[in-house]
């Protein structure tokens, strides 16, 4: 049975994003148990976001595929889009590699902090996906 | 008759070893009250009657093996090489399934791939799938493209009135629900009506290559415009022109579709065609349909694979932008065979006489009292003549005295047009063909000079 | 100009065949096109194109490489083809040397209708014949396949709604275990999807479906038998919940090959279906298509149809053929296609009809059931079954194992190609972890179901011993596994000319 990492310092969706608070920015990105699932990630389609555009909670902006798979990834808050990760790009396997870390997708900054408060913690999220793999 | 194997006895060793008594017994869950219907069908036959009957279903047509042709609006009598149709009917080819199993499909997948680039090639476009239905439905996923390209942020589309009436029909009826308007192609619009149409609702303008009525629009700073008011061009685009004329690429379009019939395709009472489908590199993930890529094997061999397929419909599901799934395959390997013979020489060939016999005819007919065509602007292998007359009555002359198949009827998709004939000229037409059609038409204006013709 | 390519040239095996591209010689000609015959007239130089980048090659030269890339590629005339829920069915050859005559072969589809009889009844009895079998009212030949179809129904369906004054009707129900085809249809078609879940059994859960009907749904997709291959438990059930709420039916006809005979689409309350000839009626699938999708509607639906289709304008009488035309149903949805639809396959279908019969057509329901069942019945032992009931023409079964954790579905569709055989669909239905489609046909015999049987058993035992031979399968196909990863990364769609001048050194 596989194990996901589900580090501390992020908050996560149901649907399998994480957003990290730094500041008064947050980075989103996919979970290690959403990159496990697509498999080899070929394609991040970031085209639907530019920076300076808003992204609503639970709206998607952007779709993520793999060779079999692709999936739509939806804002686990609202915010101004203040950076997008371009790497993804030539090389969107860093999403495999490093999901917490370089393979973030886009940086905003938080129009309202409150809706984090009912995103999931670590442990609740862990449960989240044993809970899918049963 | 039937073509299964099966003997009494394999039958009963089968019902024995599922456990049930009688076939009868496999279909306990349907609803008994509806179960095993009568078929009011004829009693099967045995294949020499099979064939017996389709022959004399066959012979009760008039087909273009009997008699000349110049009739196209869509479907021509191009020349089909013989290798084309031996290598349709290889087994290995028609009897397999689409090549989602890569190792055990590389012949259609390689011949796809060799097919997407002959029709890069031919279009100028950087990347084609592996077929539509046919150009009218190509054309419709065209449209489907931009409208998602813009996100339905841009709902209006712009048709030439040169486009093919029914590729135009097509399109709505494909759109009856997107919310997108159609608009340009009710009047007689030139391409300068058509620009000044051009605004921020815009996604797609379509003009046709050759137009409808045969001719050769110059489309110099048309896709400059187009972009410039942030929209796409597509060119609905004769196949066999473009082994003569300007590509579409180079006019500049981003998308470019058609009917690929005339590439080894027979007439076939119309289909199965061939709708052919290429765009820039930048649409290339917008594209509908299957897509051919090159890649390795595990041993680091060259190999092929479809590729991008979270488009499709079954990766994609309701998020996918089209549900084509089965394509016209066999079709468009008939045009992949068709292009690697021909070549980049004869297909500039058959190109070319296509055109020489086209005017060469149009001339002649010109030159007919009460019989004119126009020939403001260049024009291929088609082009309209006003006849003295309703074109049905003079197609009717011509199919019962010179055993001519006449050209198309204009007034039937354009109440302006009455009188006027559209004629296709291909390099199947010889010249004694087009001076017989000639003469025919001289007849057809005052039929009762005939003179009894047999052919 | 001279042509090359970009290879990769790092000490790789060489590739099976060349390119086309790869066998090109400037100056060869692979085609003789006659001279002329009339005068020439004047070419317009600023609207010509300057290059065309087509191969140069001999007639040999394409006979040949065609010949060999044939030879790389599984074939239904080559072996067993078990694709679960493609019905990849023996295609007679009877009905190619009758599609390609020359009375259908090249006759002009804008000809005068007059002139074309013979076509014009062929597709009248083939309309008639496809109705009888479905139960249905009437038949547009128009769809060019299983999609298109699809697409005809549900846009009927909308507009069937909308010309009751119900345009608030939009959605569409559609059972989990569907074909991708379905929710993309809706899509398609301006509609939305509400997908439901199947029960533990395979089929529709009932009260699920009664909690979503109300006067917004348009309609609901349902393919009989399902794609799991059993026959829904409760079909006229799920019909009478769908009416019962102002919905209309729809059946994906595509596993019509388990019902010729057997039931009537038409009689279990369905109002409008569409046929895969490519599978039910043996047209070949030709790598791909093209196919053909008729679409049957029942009486409410019939001035729907998609058009022209072909209809008897004045009735014959012993001495006097009737004549027939093409009518436009009178609230026809329109044109789906250019023309009249796949004509060439419409032969083939009513070939293989007119030579079957109904007590042929049932007889291969019969056998292409036996065979399923036969098979089911020969590996539930050997492989997990998710539903353990009599099938129809398909059955689902689980390639994976909790005592052989590293060995997926897709690793014994990729070793049964060493024993021969064309894997079964792989993971669809989407709701059966691991699934394998199995799906033989009636046209395949109790030998060779056998073949098939005793190399799945083989692979289950390998699955559990020796894993790596799964694992590393194919090692008999022409090409061992291949990259798709890279396939999807480093996109090469067409191969690239180089300009001239820049392909020395």
């Amino acid at each position: 049975m596989a194990d996901w990492k589900t580090p501390d310092n992020v908050k996560y969706t149901e649907n399998d994003e994480w957003i990290r608070v730094d500041g008064d920015t947050a980075k989103i990105g996919l979970t290690d148990y959403a990159q496990d699932q697509l498999s080899d990630i070929v394609f991040v389609d970031l085209s639907e976001v530019e920076v300076g555009s808003t992204v609503t909670k639970g709206e998607a902006f952007a779709t993520v595929e793999s060779v079999k798979a692709a999936s739509d990834v939806y804002a686990p808050a609202s915010g101004k889009v203040t950076a997008i990760n371009t790497a993804l790009e030539d090389t969107p396997e860093i999403i495999n590699s490093d999901p917490y870390g370089d393979g973030w997708l886009i940086e905003i900054k938080l129009s309202n902090p409150a809706e984090l408060n009912d995103l999931l913690d670590a442990a609740a999220y862990a449960k989240h996906c044993a809970a899918r793999s049963a | 008759m039937t073509y299964i194997p099966h003997t009494d006895a394999d039958r009963a060793a089968m019902l024995k070893a599922i456990g049930v008594e009688s076939f009868a017994d496999l279909f306990d869950a349907v609803p008994p009250e509806n179960r095993f219907p009568p078929l009011n069908l004829p009693d099967g036959l045995s294949e020499m009657e099979v064939a017996a009957e389709l022959n004399s279903l066959a012979r009760a047509n008039v087909s273009a093996s009997d008699y000349a042709i110049f009739l196209g609006a869509g479907a021509y009598n191009h020349f089909v090489p013989s290798v084309v149709d031996h290598i349709l009917r290889r087994g290995e080819f028609f009897t397999a399934y689409t090549p989602y199993q890569p190792e055990l499909s590389q012949g259609t997948l390689q011949a796809i791939f060799e097919y997407q680039s002959m029709m890069c090639m031919l279009t100028g476009m950087d990347a084609a799938n592996a077929s539509h239905y046919d150009g009218a439905t190509s054309l419709a996923e065209a449209v489907t493209m931009a409208n998602a390209h813009f996100r339905g942020k841009r709902p209006k589309v712009i048709l030439s009135p040169g486009i093919h009436p029914q590729y135009r029909a097509v399109v709505r009826t494909y759109h009856q629900n997107t919310g997108l308007k159609f608009v340009g192609d009710k009047g007689s619009a030139t391409i300068p009506d058509l620009v000044d149409m051009l605004d921020d609702d815009t996604a797609l303008l379509v003009v046709q290559y050759p137009n409808f009525f045969g001719q050769i629009d110059d489309f110099t700073g048309l896709a400059d415009a187009v972009h410039r008011a942030g929209a796409l061009l597509c060119i609905v685009a004769d196949p066999i022109a473009l082994g003569l004329f300007k590509s579409p690429g180079e006019w500049g379009a981003d998308i470019v579709v058609g009917e690929g019939q005339g590439l080894g395709i027979p007439l076939s009472f119309g289909g199965p065609y061939l709708g052919f489908f290429a765009t820039r590199t930048e649409y290339v993930r917008k594209i509908a349909g299957r897509i051919v890529g090159e890649t390795v094997d595990a041993d680091g061999r060259r190999a092929y694979v479809m590729t991008l397929r979270p488009r499709e419909q079954d990766i994609r599901r309701e998020k996918a932008t089209s549900n084509i799934c089965t394509n016209q395959g066999l079709m468009a390997l008939a045009a992949c065979v068709y292009m690697s013979v021909m070549g980049k020489t004869g297909l500039r060939r058959v190109a070319e006489l296509c055109y020489h016999k086209a005017h060469y005819a149009a001339q002649q007919i010109d030159a007919l009292d009460g019989y004119s065509v126009d020939m403001s602007k260049p024009f291929f292998k088609e082009f309209v003549v006003t006849c003295p007359k309703p074109v049905s009555e003079i197609n009717e002359f011509l199919l019962e005295h010179w055993g001519i198949i006449g050209g198309y009827d204009l007034s039937r998709d354009y109440d302006k047009r009455e009188n006027q004939m559209l004629i296709a000229v291909t390099e199947m037409n010889s010249k004694d063909e087009i001076d017989s059609l000639v003469e025919a038409l001289k007849e057809a204006k005052a039929p009762h000079l005939h003179l009894s013709h047999e052919h | 100009m001279m042509t090359e390519l970009i290879l990769n040239k790092n000490g790789a095996p060489p590739p099976l065949e060349p390119l086309i591209y790869e066998l090109s010689v400037p100056g060869r000609v692979g085609v003789n096109l006659p001279a002329p015959d009339v005068p020439l007239a004047d070419l317009p130089a600023d609207l010509l194109r300057t290059s065309l980048d087509l191969p140069e090659v001999s007639e040999l030269d394409v006979v040949r490489h065609f010949t060999r890339l044939s030879q790389f590629n599984h074939a239904i005339d080559i072996g067993f083809y078990p694709l679960g829920s493609c019905t990849m069915k023996y295609n007679p050859r009877l009905n190619e040397d009758m599609a390609r005559l020359p009375g259908f072969a090249t006759i002009h589809p804008l000809q005068d209708p007059a002139t074309v009889q013979g076509a014009l009844a062929l597709m009248y009895q083939l309309q008639e014949w496809l109705a009888e079998i479905s139960g249905m009212k009437g038949v547009s030949l128009q769809p060019a396949a299983g999609a298109h179809g699809e697409f005809a129904g549900i846009l009927m369906i909308r507009a069937y709604h909308l010309a009751n004054g119900e345009p608030h009707r939009t959605k569409i129900i559609v059972p989990d275990s569907a074909h991708g085809t379905n929710p993309a249809t809706t899509a398609m078609a301006g509609l939305q999807v509400v997908e439901i879940p199947s029960d533990a059994n395979g089929d529709v859960d009932l009260d699920v479906l009664r909690g979503v009907c109300g006067d917004d749904v348009a309609g609901m997709m349902i393919t009989v038998p399902n794609t799991l291959g059993v026959f829904e438990a409760h079909i006229k059930e799920i019909v009478d919940i769908i009416h019962g709420c102002g919905g209309l039916m729809y059946m994906d006809g595509a596993n019509m090959n388990a019902m010729l005979g057997v039931a009537k689409p038409g009689e279990l309350g369905f109002d409008v279906m569409h046929y895969n000839l490519h599978k039910t009626f043996s047209t070949p699938h030709g790598g791909g298509g093209p196919g053909s999708g008729p679409v049957a509607a029942n009486e409410k639906l019939l001035p729907f149809l998609p058009g022209p289709i072909v209809d008897i304008l004045e009735e014959g009488d012993d001495e006097t053929p009737p004549l027939y035309g093409f009518v436009m149903p009178e609230k026809s949805i329109g044109r789906l296609k250019a023309f009249w639809g796949n004509f060439g396959m419409l032969v083939r279908a009513y070939a293989y009809i007119a030579l079957h019969g109904a007590q042929g057509l049932r007889d291969v329901t019969n056998h292409a059931v036996l065979n399923a069942n036969y098979v089911r019945a020969m590996l539930k032992d050997t492989y997990p079954m998710p539903f353990d009931r009599i099938c129809g023409h398909e059955f689902v079964c689980m390639g994976h194992w909790k005592d052989a954790e590293g060995v997926h579905a897709l690793d014994i569709s990729k070793r049964l190609m060493d024993y021969g055989f064309h894997p079964p669909t792989n993971y669809f239905p989407l709701i059966v972890p691991e699934a394998l489609l199995i799906e033989p046909t009636e046209t395949e015999s109790k030998q060779e179901c056998d073949r098939f049987i005793a190399a799945m058993k083989e692979i289950a035992r390998e699955a559990h011993e020796s894993p790596e031979l799964l694992h590393e399968a194919p090692h008999k196909a022409p090409v061992k596994r291949v990259d798709d990863v890279r396939a999807a990364k480093q996109l090469v769609l067409c191969c690239r000319v180089l300009p001239e001048g820049e392909g020395e050194g």
